[in-house]
């Protein structure tokens, strides 16, 4: 069936079978991979972006619910060539290392900062806490969203 | 690759005509809106409906409010708005303790009430909750309205009163004077299903326990709510005393599994700890002695 979404603000229609998942159309069909696809059961947060500004986890929402919605994924962070704070704080704390878990916990921690710009190393926590990191670099993800959240301020505040 | 197989899918934009399109699919139509519970079970073919109608468009269903002597919360509600609801938790504060450690918080941006309780998981914590605080839901058919009380509300593993071209509307829960609640969970790891979960609710009057409701979690095929339990306390002050026997009858009145989160008595001790804690807490709250 024929689905009409905007992804990343730019309206895209596409004939998809309605058991497509999020994260499939977005890669496969899109050709959107920063979008990454891991554990198939909602437990790991690879696949997460944001579906009408809330993070979801792509691979348990069905591309057909998001007819008519907008869809933000990690692609959309970047702006005329300046990273996303939050990218930018992952850069400068050395927030990943295999890179698996980064654009679902990059796009989690932005719908952190987007309701609470100022969050405590507890509620970053929490909020990740969908997300895992086989690599274990849960501290310097923490440290990369306090970076984010402090500059954005500072950007904002001058 | 998990990837569920092919239904039709058709997006509601009413109720009555959810309603009608239920009824006119069958028994293999389902409704689905988080779909957090149902897409996992799909991808697993542990089900597998021909036709799913989407009824995330009908916003007249997530809403939470007080309506004379009762708490009405829309089944199309959230989990993180259970969870931040000021009103829910000055009323029911089991909801927001059980919120707390449902899943994690992307999960709760998807993830309803309704949904919930329809799963009919026994492991789940609203469940638990709802049954404690003694709800009751709405299901709405082709016929109209009908309300069930959560102890007939659940009438298997899976399996709820909600029949074939129904749905769970809403659930209801009285306001009366002297309420205390609280929910207690174990899990292995944050986020996950409990090992045993444990809801209480108290209503004292004067120094004694007017009613209560005690439901346990993950330690049966169905939630578990703990009758006996509910008759020892009614009329009671609450005591320390009281609540051992409590924990006591939540040891032999469950029916626990051994698995990896561990053997039978294991389970069976803890969900008597459980439901001791969350009744003590229950009742702090009732007198407003929780700092």
């Amino acid at each position: 069936m024929n689905v009409t979404m905007t992804v990343n603000g730019q309206e895209v229609t596409r004939d998809v079978e309605p058991r497509m998942l999020l994260v499939h159309f977005l890669r496969d069909t899109l050709d959107l991979t920063g979008t990454h696809w891991g554990c198939d059961t909602s437990n790991c947060g690879a696949c997460v972006v944001h579906l009408d500004g809330k993070a979801v986890k792509s691979c348990t929402v069905l591309a057909v619910m998001c007819d008519g919605h907008r869809v933000d994924t990690v692609e959309s962070l970047e702006k005329d060539g300046e990273l996303d704070p939050i990218q930018q704080g992952f850069h400068e704390q050395h927030a990943l290392q295999c890179g698996f878990c980064t654009p679902g916990m990059i796009m989690t921690t932005r719908a952190l900062l987007n309701e609470n710009p100022n969050p405590t190393d507890e509620e970053i926590r929490i909020a990740i806490s969908g997300g895992i990191c086989r690599c274990t670099g849960y501290k310097n993800i923490v440290s990369a969203v306090r970076w984010a959240a402090e500059h954005e301020r500072a950007g904002q505040e001058g | 690759m998990q990837t569920p197989a092919s239904f039709e899918y058709e997006r509601a934009t009413s109720l009555d005509g959810a309603i009608a399109a239920l009824n006119e699919r069958g028994a293999n139509a389902r409704v689905i809106a988080g779909g957090h519970s149902l897409l996992p079970m799909m991808k697993l073919r542990l089900a597998s409906p021909e036709h799913l109608v989407d009824i995330n468009d009908l916003a007249e269903l997530a809403y939470i409010r007080e309506e004379g002597d009762e708490v009405r919360i829309g089944a199309l509600t959230r989990h993180v708005d259970l969870l931040r609801s000021d009103l829910l938790a000055e009323r029911f504060p089991v909801f927001r303790d059980a919120e707390n450690v449902i899943a994690d918080p992307v999960v709760r941006n998807r993830g309803t009430l309704g949904g919930s309780l329809c799963q009919a998981d026994a492991a789940e914590d609203l469940s638990a909750v709802c049954s404690a605080l003694k709800a009751k839901v709405v299901i709405r058919g082709s016929g109209g309205e009908r309300v069930v009380g959560m102890d007939k509300f659940h009438i298997g593993p899976y399996m709820t009163a909600v029949g074939s071209g129904e749905i769970l509307t809403e659930v209801r829960i009285g306001v009366r004077p002297g309420a205390g609640s609280a929910h207690e969970k174990v899990e292995r790891r944050a986020g996950d299903w409990a090992i045993a979960a444990a809801s209480a609710a108290v209503w004292i009057e004067g120094n004694a326990i007017a009613d209560a409701g005690v439901a346990l979690a993950a330690v049966g095929l169905t939630t578990i709510h703990l009758d006996r339990a509910e008759e020892l306390l009614r009329g009671k002050p609450p005591s320390d005393e009281v609540f051992d026997q409590v924990a006591t009858i939540a040891s032999e009145d469950c029916t626990p599994m051994p698995d990896g989160r561990g053997p039978v008595d294991y389970k069976r001790h803890l969900a008597g700890v459980l439901a001791k804690r969350a009744l003590q807490r229950a009742t702090s709250r009732a007198l407003h002695q929780e700092a």
